[in-house]
């Protein structure tokens, strides 16, 4: 069984768009949605929740009224400054490390669960989707992805699947770590801007940090093609493959309004032509990893 | 005054909105907490005057004086220390430098060291201040690097700050203590579904927010709809055009090169420093 992360370093360059047209190009594959505290996918893939999860991240403290004296030793102790002048703790400061339950002397602190979010496995038209929701404002997200992955895996073997493609948050740190450790590829949606190719080197260096074969995509590349020429020669100074060239069209968010995928929406279009050679570029890519 | 500058789908311009305010306006200090992918130096091209290191701390055993009695595993949440019958293994990734693992230890035998996991880099660029964190790559855990850019921040100043995208522990602490959050999303479905999570914490956090809806004139009606039914004001909308797309692609500052702007992100500054009042 193979497995396909992409990602991108800078958020919105289409990664959720480009991961939804995969899963119905796909023949047999699950999808795992692991932008856990803003995951889009489902409003184009329309799943249908099979199993709901409770997740629990990070536990809380509690300090009991009747027992603290107000010493103020777990105040001084708490390096997330979470415990407020009246001894109460800050629920969203606390990250439920338990320093103050051991500091206090009457032991007055205890820690307790806390549901930081659900883990879903469901039915789409096109497979077996494995997605979750973090509460809003929680911690831990890397470890409700390592929930995700692990359900993906599971639905992959029980469905006989050899393909997991992993829909990635932003950025490069926690929850993408998370996203991409110990799959086969990841595939780097980048766009033809400033912002875009300095978050490219930053997520090819995370790959090559984790041992992940890396390939790139250029999203929106006709917006400018001075840039999409730098971000061509410079996978190519670095042996990376570039696996498709996809251009701007409004279409693509039409069919976002109409939720549904770019290849359902606009089979005939341009852009779902690109986004299908990218697909066939991508797979056969990933036999050969 | 701390303006934080949000949203929770990435892309929607929150940098763009956060360099092009900042240039509007006088006395500034601009900070980028989105330290994994900093974007604001691209756009602003400052001159960088200082490095910061930052560190955080991670348990250090001492095999001799260790007896592996495990309590040490036992008390981490994180399972950041695994001990066996004769090695403790740290796995400094997990750890959240919370120092339980030292006080719980009854033979004294953790220490701590520091760690370097990120840079806060200060630099000027016309006449205002920029200072913004970079997150080493490998490194899961961005929050202590906010914390060290933000200890930066002068109150006598119009502070803006560009938070990461999303709605988790980084952009908690990226919008904390602020006097007011832009919140910039664009009106397609994605945008609006995360806008209203980030609208959520905002409230649970009890800081006053507006939206600005960038790359109006794609997409649907539903996000104003949402704000309208919410009473959400929209402090600024701009439309879509190929101009200004490709002017951020080249890393140029939108108002810089269309002039009428400089006045529109003033007035929206104006109408923050209003509803803070």
């Amino acid at each position: 069984m193979k497995q396909l992360t992409i990602l991108s370093g800078k958020g919105g360059t289409g990664k959720t768009t480009i991961t939804a047209a995969f899963a119905v190009l796909a023949k047999n594959a699950v999808v795992a949605d692991c932008d856990v505290d803003a995951p889009d996918l489902h409003m184009l893939l329309h799943p249908e929740v099979v199993e709901t999860q409770e997740f629990e991240g990070s536990k809380l403290a509690v300090i009991d009224e009747e027992k603290c004296t107000e010493c103020g030793l777990c105040r001084e102790k708490c390096r997330f400054d979470a415990v407020t002048e009246d001894f109460k703790i800050d629920y969203i400061g606390c990250e439920g490390c338990g320093v103050c339950t051991i500091i206090c002397p009457l032991e007055a602190v205890t820690l307790t669960e806390r549901i930081s979010g659900y883990a879903y496995v469901s039915k789409t038209e096109y497979g077996f989707m494995a997605h979750a929701l973090l509460s809003p404002g929680e911690a831990n997200s890397g470890k409700l992805v390592a929930l995700v992955r692990q359900n993906a895996r599971i639905l992959a073997e029980r469905e006989h699947s050899d393909l997991i493609i992993i829909d990635g948050p932003p950025g490069i740190g926690c929850p993408v770590i998370a996203s991409v450790t110990g799959v086969n590829a990841g595939l780097v949606v980048t766009e033809p801007t400033m912002s875009g190719i300095h978050d490219l080197e930053r997520a090819l260096q995370l790959l090559r940090h984790f041992d992940v074969a890396p390939f790139v995509c250029v999203n929106m590349y006709d917006v400018n093609e001075d840039n999409t020429d730098k971000i061509v020669s410079f996978c190519g100074e670095h042996g990376i493959k570039v696996v498709g060239k996809i251009s701007f069209n409004p279409v693509v968010t039409e069919a976002m309004v109409a939720g549904k995928t770019i290849i359902e929406h606009s089979p005939e279009n341009m852009v779902s032509r690109e986004v299908e050679s990218t697909w066939k570029r991508v797979l056969s890519a990933l036999n050969k990893e | 005054m701390i303006v934080a500058v949000a949203s929770g789908k990435g892309g929607t311009g929150k940098t763009t909105v956060a360099a092009n305010m900042a240039l509007a306006i006088k006395n500034v200090q601009l900070l980028d907490c989105d330290v994994e992918e900093p974007n604001v130096h691209l756009l602003l091209k400052p001159k960088m005057n200082e490095t910061k290191p930052v560190y955080v701390l991670t348990p250090q055993v001492n095999e001799e004086i260790c007896d592996h009695c495990g309590e040490c595993a036992r008390f981490c949440e994180y399972n950041a220390l695994f001990v066996g019958p004769d090695k403790v293994l740290v796995f400094r990734e997990l750890c959240h430098s919370c120092g339980g693992c030292i006080i719980i230890c009854p033979k004294h035998a953790i220490s701590e060291k520091k760690q370097q996991i990120g840079t806060v880099r200060i630099g000027t660029a016309t006449g205002m201040e920029v200072i913004y964190g970079e997150l080493k790559v490998g490194e899961a855990m961005s929050v202590p690097v906010i914390r060290e850019v933000k200890k930066q921040i002068d109150k006598e100043k119009n502070v803006i700050v560009d938070s990461p995208p999303g709605t988790s522990c980084p952009v908690i602490e990226t919008v904390k203590g602020s006097d007011f959050c832009v919140l910039v999303t664009e009106p397609t479905p994605f945008g609006l579904h995360d806008l209203k999570i980030t609208v959520q914490v905002l409230n649970d956090m009890r800081i006053p927010f507006g939206v600005v809806i960038n790359r109006a004139g794609i997409g649907d009606k539903k996000v104003y709809e949402y704000c309208e039914e919410n009473s959400i004001p929209i402090l600024l909308e701009i439309p879509y055009q190929r101009k200004i797309a490709e002017l951020y692609s080249k890393g140029v500052p939108f108002s810089l090169e269309m002039p009428e702007w400089k006045e529109k992100f003033e007035t929206l500054f104006d109408e923050i420093k209003e509803a803070c009042l």
